[in-house]
C-alpha cells in the first residue's frame, strides 16, 4: 500500500463533474506533479488532499488512515500557494511558527526550529521583517519554511513559482526539489508548466477533463505518452499521415519512405496512421539505421545559443526540429531544400 | 490653467470649510459668554463641575465600551463567515443590517419594553443590569449598519480565504484564525466601526430615556432645556472628545508596523 493513498476520487460542483475516479498511489518521500490545463481538475484534486473540498465519493488515506472525513486542520498537511499567503500581521519568525504554536510547542523548541527552518531557505536574517518587505521569491521560500516547520506528513504546492518571474522560478524550483530531498517528505506539486512539473517530478500525473490520462516518469510521459492528450500537452509535437503497410511488423509508408516502427499495429493494412515526432527526432544529415527520409524546404531558423530551431516544410505540413549548435556546422539558410531523416523506433502512434 | 484649477479647488476647500468650521466657531464663541462682559470658560466649569456630567459620560463610556465589544463579536465572525462560505447571502446580511436605517428606535425600544417587561417571560428591565443588558443591544443594533460595512470593507482588502485555508493547513481552529489573523488584518476597519459605535452611543437619546437609563443623552437634552451657556460647552466637549477619538485611531493605524503592507 502506498503512504498516500487517493482512491477512485469524485469531485462534482452541481451538474459538472470536475474529477472523475482518480486514483494514485504516492509512495513516501515521492514527489508527484499534477500537471494540465485550466479546469483539468488538478488543484481540485490537491484541494480534497487539504481537506478544502469534501470529495463527492472516494477515499484519502495517508498512511493507512483515513483522513477523508478529518477536518483540514487535523490532517498534518503543509500547503505552499500561489499566492504565498503570509499573515501580513505576523513577521517571518512567527509566520514559520504559527503552525508550531497552534500545536502547544514549547517557546524554546519553536524558537529552535524556526532558526533551522530559515536556516534552510537560505533566509536566516531575515525573521524579524513583515512579508510586505520581503520580495516575492523570499515571501515563496517562507511560505515553504512555514508549510514545513510543524513537521506535516505530506507537502502541497498549489502553483508555488507561478506568481514568480522566470529567472527566480527556476532557481526556486531548484530549492524546493533539493529541500524536498532532503528532508524526505512526501510533496504533490500542481502546475500547468511542463517544463516545472519533468524538472522535479519523480512521477507526472498528466490530467484533462477530471481524469487521469497518464502516471508515470517525466522520461515515460515524453517518450512514450499513452494518449495523443498526453502526447500533445507534454513538449512540442510534429504530427504525420502515414499508410500502414504491415501491421504485425509495424511497417508504414510515409511519403516515399517505408518506415518500420518499434510495434506491432493493431489496425487493418492500408488505413492511414497519425504518427507524431518530437523535434529532437528529427535530423538535417543522414544517420544510419534512420530509414525515414522527408523531402523538406527549409521555413525559418531559430537560433537560441546552444539549441537550433528549424521549422521545414514537408508535404505542406511545418515540421519543427531541433539541433545542438556546433561552431563548424552553420544552420541551413532558409529556402533551401534538404532531406530530413527520422528513426523508425521514434514515431509516436497517435489513437485516434 | 493648472494654476486657476488650483485656485477653484482652494476657494472650494475654503467654501466647504466655512460651512463647517463657522457655526462651530460661532458655538465656541457663545459657550464663553457664560460671563457678562468678558469671555471665560465659566461654562465650561460648571459642565465639569456637575457631578451628574461625570456619572452620565462615565456611564456612557461604559456602555459604548460593552457595545463596541458586542458589535465585534457579532459582526466580524458573520461578516468574515459570509464572506467565506455564504457569499451569496451577502445582499441578505447587507439588508438586515440595514434595517436599523429604516427602523426608528422608539419602534425597537418598545418592541424591547413589550417583550422584557416585568410581568413577561424575561423579565430584562426588572433590574438595573437586565436594562443596561437591553441598551447595549438596543445600540449595537443602531451601530450594526456602521459596524457592518466597515468591517466587511475590511475583509474584502485581504484574501480571507487563502489566509484561513493556510492557518488551517497549520492545524488552526477557527477561534485562533478570527483571533490572531483576521481581526489583526481588519483592525483599522473595526476601529473604524468602533469609533461610529461611540459616537451613537455617546449621542444617543431614544433608548436611554425610555429605558431610563443614566446615560449621557438624556443628560444633554436635559442640560439643553434648562441652561444658556453650558449645552454649548458641552457640544464643544462632546466635539473635542470625538476628535480625540480620531486622532487616536490614526495613532493607532501609525503605530501598526504591517499595515503599510502592499496588498
Amino acid at each position: 500500500m502506498s503512504y498516500l493513498d487517493l482512491a477512485n476520487l469524485e469531485k462534482s460542483f452541481g451538474a459538472t463533474r470536475v474529477v472523475r475516479d482518480f486514483t494514485l498511489g504516492v509512495d513516501k518521500g515521492e514527489f508527484i506533479s499534477l500537471l494540465g490545463p485550466s479546469g483539468c481538475g488538478k488543484t481540485t484534486v490537491l484541494r480534497m488532499v487539504a481537506g478544502f473540498e469534501m470529495p463527492t465519493a472516494g477515499a484519502i488515506r495517508i498512511d493507512g488512515q483515513s483522513v477523508t472525513d478529518l477536518p483540514p486542520n487535523r490532517r498534518q498537511i503543509g500547503m505552499v500557494f500561489q499566492a504565498y499567503a503570509l499573515f501580513p500581521n505576523l513577521t517571518v519568525a512567527e509566520n514559520v511558527s504559527f503552525g508550531l504554536k497552534v500545536q502547544g510547542v514549547a517557546r524554546a523548541e519553536r524558537d529552535t526550529r524556526v532558526a533551522e527552518m530559515l536556516d534552510l531557505i537560505g533566509l536566516p536574517d531575515l525573521g524579524a521583517r513583515y512579508p510586505f518587505q520581503l520580495s516575492g521569491g523570499q515571501q515563496q521560500r517562507v511560505a515553504l519554511a512555514r508549510a514545513l516547520a510543524p513537521r506535516p506528513r505530506v507537502l502541497l504546492l498549489d502553483e508555488p513559482l507561478s506568481a514568480l518571474d522566470a529567472k527566480v522560478r527556476v532557481s526556486l524550483r531548484s530549492e524546493i526539489r533539493a529541500i524536498q530531498r532532503d528532508l524526505g517528505i512526501t510533496t504533490i506539486f500542481v502546475t500547468h508548466d511542463q517544463e516545472e512539473a519533468m524538472s522535479i517530478s519523480d512521477r507526472i500525473v498528466v490530467m484533462n477533463g477530471g481524469i487521469a490520462e497518464q502516471v508515470g516518469a517525466p522520461f515515460q510521459i515524453y517518450n512514450r505518452p499513452a494518449t495523443r492528450f498526453v502526447a500533445q500537452f507534454v513538449g512540442t509535437l510534429n504530427t504525420l499521415q502515414a499508410r500502414l503497410v504491415d501491421p504485425a511488423r509495424g511497417t508504414v509508408a510515409l511519403g516515399d519512405s517505408v518506415v518500420t516502427l518499434d510495434r506491432v499495429v493493431d489496425r487493418p493494412a492500408g488505413s492511414t496512421l497519425t504518427l507524431a515526432l518530437r523535434p529532437e527526432a528529427l535530423r538535417l544529415g543522414h544517420v544510419p539505421d534512420h530509414d525515414a527520409v522527408l523531402p523538406a524546404r527549409i521555413a525559418e531558423v531559430e537560433f537560441l545559443g546552444s539549441v537550433i530551431r528549424v521549422r521545414a516544410e514537408v508535404g505542406g505540413n511545418l515540421l519543427s526540429l531541433d539541433t545542438f549548435n556546433r561552431p563548424d556546422a552553420p544552420p541551413p539558410a532558409p529556402g533551401s531544400q534538404v532531406h530530413l531523416f527520422a528513426a523508425g523506433r521514434d514515431f509516436i502512434l497517435l489513437d485516434d | 490653467m493648472i494654476r486657476s484649477s488650483r485656485l477653484w479647488s482652494w476657494i472650494a476647500f475654503a467654501l466647504g470649510a466655512a460651512y463647517f468650521l463657522l457655526p462651530l466657531a460661532g458655538m465656541f464663541e457663545f459657550s464663553l459668554r457664560a460671563r457678562r462682559g468678558e469671555y471665560s470658560f465659566q461654562a465650561y466649569q460648571n459642565v465639569l463641575g456637575d457631578p451628574q456630567f461625570l456619572a452620565t459620560f462615565g456611564y456612557s463610556v461604559l456602555m459604548a465600551g460593552f457595545t463596541i465589544v458586542l458589535g465585534v463579536l457579532i459582526v466580524a465572525p458573520t461578516a468574515f463567515w459570509v464572506r467565506l462560505k455564504l457569499p451569496g447571502l451577502r445582499p441578505v446580511i447587507e439588508f438586515v443590517t440595514l434595517l436599523p436605517l429604516v427602523i426608528p428606535p422608539i419602534v425597537i425600544v418598545f418592541g424591547y419594553i413589550r417583550l422584557y417587561n416585568t410581568s413577561s417571560w424575561l423579565p430584562m428591565t426588572g433590574s438595573a443590569l437586565g436594562t443596561d443588558i437591553l441598551l447595549m443591544c438596543g445600540y449595537a443594533t443602531l451601530s450594526l449598519p456602521y459596524m457592518y460595512r466597515a468591517v466587511d470593507t475590511g475583509l474584502r482588502t485581504i484574501d480571507i480565504r487563502t489566509l484561513t485555508e493556510a492557518a488551517q493547513s497549520l492545524g488552526a481552529g477557527w477561534i485562533t484564525i478570527l483571533g490572531r489573523l483576521i481581526l489583526p488584518n481588519v483592525f483599522v476597519a473595526v476601529m473604524s466601526g468602533a469609533f461610529l459605535t461611540f459616537a451613537i452611543v455617546i449621542g444617543e437619546y431614544v433608548f436611554a430615556a425610555l429605558l431610563n437609563r443614566p446615560a449621557f443623552g438624556p443628560y444633554m437634552v436635559w442640560m439643553g432645556s434648562n441652561k444658556a451657556y453650558e449645552p454649548a460647552a458641552l457640544a464643544v466637549i462632546a466635539f473635542s472628545i470625538t476628535w480625540a477619538c480620531m486622532a487616536l485611531i490614526q495613532l493607532a493605524t501609525r503605530f501598526q508596523k504591517f499595515t503599510k503592507a502592499s496588498r
